[in-house]
């Protein structure tokens, strides 16, 4: 049974204070909270079996990399990938999208063309342009709509035996929409193109099967779904890691090193040079847990309500305006008010305690779409109450009050 | 009056408000009386890229003082902004670039100032020093 209250009790950090009020973390797109669950296992493994993994033969070295190894299994049984090889553990999604850009250095050229959505996150931007400036391979755009949604239609037109790629996250951090990536990856596969997808955003909200969507690469990072900064993962399915060369050079990713030749070590070593964040991994692996304990469905429903909640309360204040109104969406309201800054309406919200994301979120494209410098983001998780989206609302109309 | 001296008076102003609430809707009303930046100067070579808020800024010089005009399309941005352009404006060049912006802790407002907050404020005070240099520069 879904209990916001019991849930809340896992995180310390909502029992703190901001100027002097109780903190409202609206901003949790940009990274969730951190419950007990997963501080304890950080705690654990910094005071009982801190070492460095793989090749060890000592007692501590074993047992940490069994528990980094354990948190690998944990995650592709998660994701139902198909071998726990598959899952590449990074420092995050751009690290993941920078790892399989790189790698696709070495297989596009001139003429070649890679699609990206508008809908993207500069990470989801900038690698492919690199990886374009670096193979003469052109970058193609799926156009929005008003919605905030994905024009399929024009991503139809897009498509052709000169795809290679395709790129689009799950869900836009920017607006919520979450993409037909299920569309979008079945046409990709008709031309022979292959198909990465940020899941970032969708992570804390969707449990994602692999397999079932048959996507070829897929990543996300830890932080955004109770876990700690600094780890992500990348999935790939075993074909495309295969044929990927590696990314970096280092310890962890070798096989035999001679100054003739190196030998790569077999996947997942071969993309995880160098000693990795093992906590991260291991911390990684508990958040998964915890999540999978309150349960994807329950959060979803509760999530949604929330949702509905804050959107009707909302659009209550006269000027207010929500970019992003697709009926596809997750927890998150993107919104100005008439006339005020965004910068201005988030300086006033930290002054009452209530976090929120004011800017362009890493999305300038989107803010250029609809010709505003940037957007007030609220983002729930589902450890957020209606009192609190209470407070964001009169937080809201009170600098409004002040402001024009 | 001295830049000290201004500051100074700002610092009574700002004494004289009870809460938070008071000091930003002055800061506010502050933002809202700013003489505008004319627009011929409200160009991309005058703009700070402060990455959530936009700030203009343009110097001239008048009788051996700086004159500065600034805008910004963030109010709160704006209402600091007329705090530090009343400070620093219509003063020698020379006492722009020995005078420092300790006061703004005293009235409460340290966290506009914090390079993190990407608001353009803290090149906005490199950019007034580095007129005051060019000016000094010419009149030396």
């Amino acid at each position: 049974m879904f209990n916001v209250e019991h849930i809340r009790k896992d995180f310390p950090i909502l029992n703190r204070q901001v100027n002097g009020k109780p903190l409202v973390y609206l901003d949790n797109a940009a990274t969730s909270q951190t419950p007990k669950q997963v501080i304890d296992v950080i705690v654990d493994y910094y005071s009982n079996y801190n070492a460095n993994i793989h090749r060890g033969v000592h007692r501590l070295s074993q047992e940490a990399t069994d528990a980094y190894e354990q948190a690998r299994i944990k995650i592709q049984k998660h994701f139902n990938a198909k071998f726990s090889h598959e899952i590449i553990f990074t420092a995050g999604t751009t690290h993941s999208i920078n790892l399989v850009a790189n790698g696709f250095s070495s297989l596009l050229k001139k003429g070649d063309e890679i699609i990206v959505s508008a809908l993207e996150h500069h990470s989801n931007i900038v690698p492919w342009q690199m990886l374009c400036e670096r193979t003469g391979a052109t970058l193609k755009v799926i156009p929005m709509n008003l919605e905030g949604e994905l024009i399929m239609s024009e991503y139809d037109k897009l498509l052709s035996k000169n795809t290679k790629l395709v790129f689009v996250n799950h869900i836009s951090n920017a607006l919520g929409t979450i993409n037909p990536i299920e569309y979008i990856i079945e046409k990709a596969h008709a031309v022979g193109a292959a198909v990465l997808v940020d899941g970032a955003q969708s992570c804390p909200h969707i449990k994602p099967d692999v397999q079932a969507l048959d996507v070829d690469f897929y990543v996300t990072s830890a932080h955004k779904m109770c876990g700690p900064t600094g780890q992500g993962m990348l999935y790939g399915k075993e074909e495309w890691l295969k044929k990927l060369p590696p990314y970096q050079g280092g310890g962890e990713m070798i096989a035999e090193v001679t100054f003739e030749k190196t030998t790569y070590a077999d996947l997942p070593h071969k993309f995880e040079a160098g000693t990795p964040n093992i906590c991260g991994g291991i911390a990684f692996g508990a958040a998964i847990d915890y999540i999978n304990a309150i349960g994807f469905d329950a959060i979803a429903k509760y999530e949604h309500e929330l949702l509905d909640y804050a959107t009707e309360k909302l659009s209550e204040i006269e000027g207010l305006k929500i970019y992003g109104t697709s009926k596809h969406k997750t927890s998150v309201i993107s919104f100005n008010l008439d006339g005020i800054h965004p910068y201005d309406v988030g300086t006033i919200l930290d002054k009452l305690g209530i976090a929120v994301r004011t800017g362009h979120h890493c999305a300038q494209p989107v803010m250029d779409f609809y010709k505003i410098p940037g957007t007030v983001r609220a983002s729930f998780a589902f450890y957020n109450t209606k009192e609190e989206i209470d407070t964001l609302v009169n937080g809201v109309k009170k600098a409004k009050m002040m402001l024009s | 009056m001295a830049i000290q001296d201004i500051q100074n008076e700002i610092i009574d102003e700002f004494s004289m408000f009870e809460d938070w609430e008071e000091r930003y809707q002055y800061m506010i009303d502050l933002g809202k009386t700013l003489p505008l930046i004319e627009t011929k100067y409200k160009t991309d070579d005058n703009l700070i890229k402060g990455c959530q808020s936009k700030v203009w800024v343009h110097a001239e010089m008048k009788d051996n003082a700086v004159i500065f005009t600034a805008d910004s399309d963030a109010i709160i941005t704006k209402g600091i902004i007329a705090i530090l352009i009343r400070t620093f404006s219509n003063q020698h060049p020379k006492d722009i670039l020995d005078a420092n912006t300790d006061f703004i802790d005293e009235i409460g407002l340290k966290e506009h100032l914090s390079p993190t907050r990407a608001n353009g404020l803290v090149s906005m005070i490199k950019q007034l020093k580095m007129y005051a240099i060019a000016y000094q520069t010419q009149l030396s």
